[in-house]
């Protein structure tokens, strides 16, 4: 349909002008259609290790060396392993990562990328592009206080209730509001819905549907969907919004979208409801989309940040991804931290 | 290029005519540059569906006791009062106004209503599915654009993607199910399968199963009206394929949104409150 039209208009005119014009798909109202499903998953990381400090990109031999560990490690993972193995130990077997040392995940959850993002066949290292470091700026001593609370219930497992006897005794599991809202259902981790939008460890397709007046980005993680007012306005101060309120305009072919009235827990971590981020979608070629944006919350980092990077279209479908409805985990981290406390007391009395 | 508009508008009228529904002369509007009809924006039911989809009187609560003379409300929602009274309608089925259930189904909706406080899994926020999803009392947007469509809702963020190529069988079961539309002149015809069987109709304990597809027509009837149905096929659950019908509203507050309603912290006190370090009194559980 979007090829036909393109097709089209170069057949009906034969300006330069109007060549230059259907270089991309368009809307029959004529604005570039970015109407699609992406795969927003990349190896390159938000943040640039530091050990690459200003550099931006990798050399291609860098990149694929990459990409060749990655699946090296992928497939030593999913390689067959003894159905008759012992349990983790109680307490995990001391390994990171997102296995949680316990065996939690395995490689068959993950989909986190196969190569680094790469514009014009330059690899990058971030996703991040200011500060020149590739890293978000400093947190103020507010947005450092905001991203302790955050991480309460990231205590080390070692398989006992040891908060019982510390301080007041209170522990990272005392409550369900206190687990992460990705834990809790109430938005995806990673930044994945944002905004910002970044690359998660999974779930990281995207869906647009784009309208003349109204545009929506389906979110896959928590079945997130932003809904985009094209020149519209925000809403009084009072008016907030898990992902905030978003706003957007066509700047020639680019679709900017400003996002402001976020309630007190944006999903980026750890933001406050002063965070304003500002998203840019332009065409790169016929499968990729670049996605750029700029963050900026005085009450959070001592500057503003920003990046982009490459959201290759993607055949997949996005299945339902309900979370609240099997989230039996919630109910076992409470009954289990209730029973490790009672344990715990009844070792010292 | 005029004659051609003419011609166009023409065609359109006679479609509009032919439905049954349509205002006089009353043409729906069309995508910018195609001839798909618009049905985007900020949608809602009015009525007491939400409440229960059959005909119905109203009666003191969701869920009901023995009482010494009459039945009572049960005592976990007493304190609401006449708030938590079920207001009377006259029920969205076409025909009989009543679900025809097979006699095992029947039974199970009755346990449902009498037990309807643990069962009904929209208390929990579970996505309510189509077509319950439709007529909660909470608007929903229809964002459209030019071969592609997408339904916010505002209860729990529900949404559903509407493909317009036939996507094949379901390939799992979902809360929200698979939807595949298709136009029917300026009706949107919409096959919804491969739902799961927690979802209800309504909060009177109507119920399907997995086996259920629903068959949704979405007909635009005036600038701010379109006229819902949708036909029930489910041979586990009824003995034979009902529909339901009712008006859908546009909402006309110059800055009506979908606000947010999440719902999920809204039931964690409810789900996991007797799992707590030092839980609230739950008076209500015997």
């Amino acid at each position: 349909m979007r090829i036909t039209f393109a097709a089209l208009l170069i057949v009906f005119s034969g300006s330069a002008f109007a060549e230059a014009e259907a270089d991309q798909p368009r809307t029959p109202w004529g604005t570039p259609d970015f109407t699609g499903t992406y795969d927003t998953a990349t190896l390159t990381p938000v943040q640039r290790p530091n050990y690459y400090a200003d550099q931006l990109y990798v050399t291609k031999e860098q990149a694929e060396e990459r990409a060749q560990q990655t699946a090296q490690a992928l497939a030593a993972n999913n390689a067959k392993k003894d159905p008759n193995r012992e349990a983790p130990p109680e307490g995990g077997d001391g390994s990171p990562g997102a296995a949680g040392n316990v065996g939690g995940y395995n490689t068959f959850w993950i989909d986190n990328g196969e190569t680094l993002n790469s514009f014009d066949g330059k690899f990058r290292t971030s996703i991040i592009t200011y500060p020149e470091n590739g890293r978000r700026p400093g947190l103020t001593p507010e947005g450092t206080a905001r991203i302790r609370a955050l991480y309460r219930s990231f205590a080390r497992n070692d398989g006992t209730a040891s908060w019982v006897h510390r301080g007041d005794g209170a522990g990272p599991y005392d409550n369900p509001e206190h687990l992460t809202l990705a834990d809790r259902c109430l938005q995806g981790f990673s930044s994945t819905g944002g905004p910002p939008m970044m690359p998660a460890l999974y779930n990281n397709h995207k869906k647009i549907v784009q309208g003349p007046d109204t545009i929506v980005i389906l979110v896959e993680m928590v079945h997130d969907a932003r809904t985009i007012r094209l020149n519209s306005e925000h809403p009084p101060d009072d008016v907030r919004f898990w992902m905030g309120d978003s706003i957007g305009w066509w700047e020639d072919d680019a679709l900017v979208i400003e996002t402001t009235n976020f309630n007190d827990t944006p999903a980026q971590a750890p933001a406050s409801r002063h965070l304003k981020v500002v998203e840019r979608f332009e065409r790169l070629d016929n499968r990729n989309l670049k996605y750029s944006f700029e963050v900026e919350d005085p009450s959070t980092w001592q500057d503003r940040w920003a990046g982009d990077y490459v959201w290759p279209e993607s055949d997949e479908r996005i299945f339902e991804y309900a979370c609240h409805e099997g989230n039996y985990a919630m109910g076992n981290i409470l009954r289990g931290a209730r029973r490790l406390e009672r344990e715990a007391l009844a070792a010292t009395e | 290029m005029s004659r051609f508009l003419k011609s166009l508008t023409l065609g359109a009228t006679l479609l509009a005519c032919l439905s049954v529904q349509a205002e006089d002369d009353w043409v729906a509007p069309r995508i910018a540059g195609t001839e798909i009809p618009d049905l985007s924006g900020i949608w809602q039911a009015i009525g007491s569906a939400h409440w229960d989809i059959e005909r119905h009187l109203a009666r003191p609560a969701l869920q009901l006791r023995d009482g010494p003379a009459v039945p009572v409300p049960h005592q976990r929602i007493l304190a609401l009062g006449a708030l938590g009274a079920v207001p009377a309608g006259m029920g969205i089925i076409k025909g009989s106004g009543t679900i025809p259930y097979t006699a095992e189904a029947l039974a199970i909706r009755d346990e449902n209503r009498a037990d309807y406080l643990n069962r009904d899994p929209a208390i929990k926020c579970y996505l309510p599915g189509v077509p319950r999803s439709t007529y909660m009392p909470f608007p929903f947007q229809i964002v459209q654009g030019h071969d592609s469509m997408f339904i916010v809702y505002e209860f729990a963020n529900a949404d559903r993607i509407l493909y317009f190529e036939d996507p094949g069988p379901a390939p799992v079961d979902s809360w929200m199910g698979q939807s595949y539309a298709q136009w029917d002149g300026d009706t949107l015809v919409v096959e919804v399968t491969g739902q799961m069987p927690d979802t209800w109709f309504d909060r009177a304990g109507n119920h399907h199963s997995a086996s259920m597809k629903v068959v949704e027509r979405w007909t635009p009837t005036g600038p701010n009206h379109m006229q819902y149905e949708a036909t029930i096929h489910d041979e586990e659950t009824f003995t034979e394929p009902w529909t339901i019908s009712l008006p859908l509203y546009r909402r006309m507050e110059p800055d009506a949104r979908i606000m947010d309603f999440k719902c999920v912290e809204f039931v964690e006190e409810l789900m996991y409150g007797k799992w707590r370090r030092n839980p609230l009194p739950r008076g209500w559980e015997e």
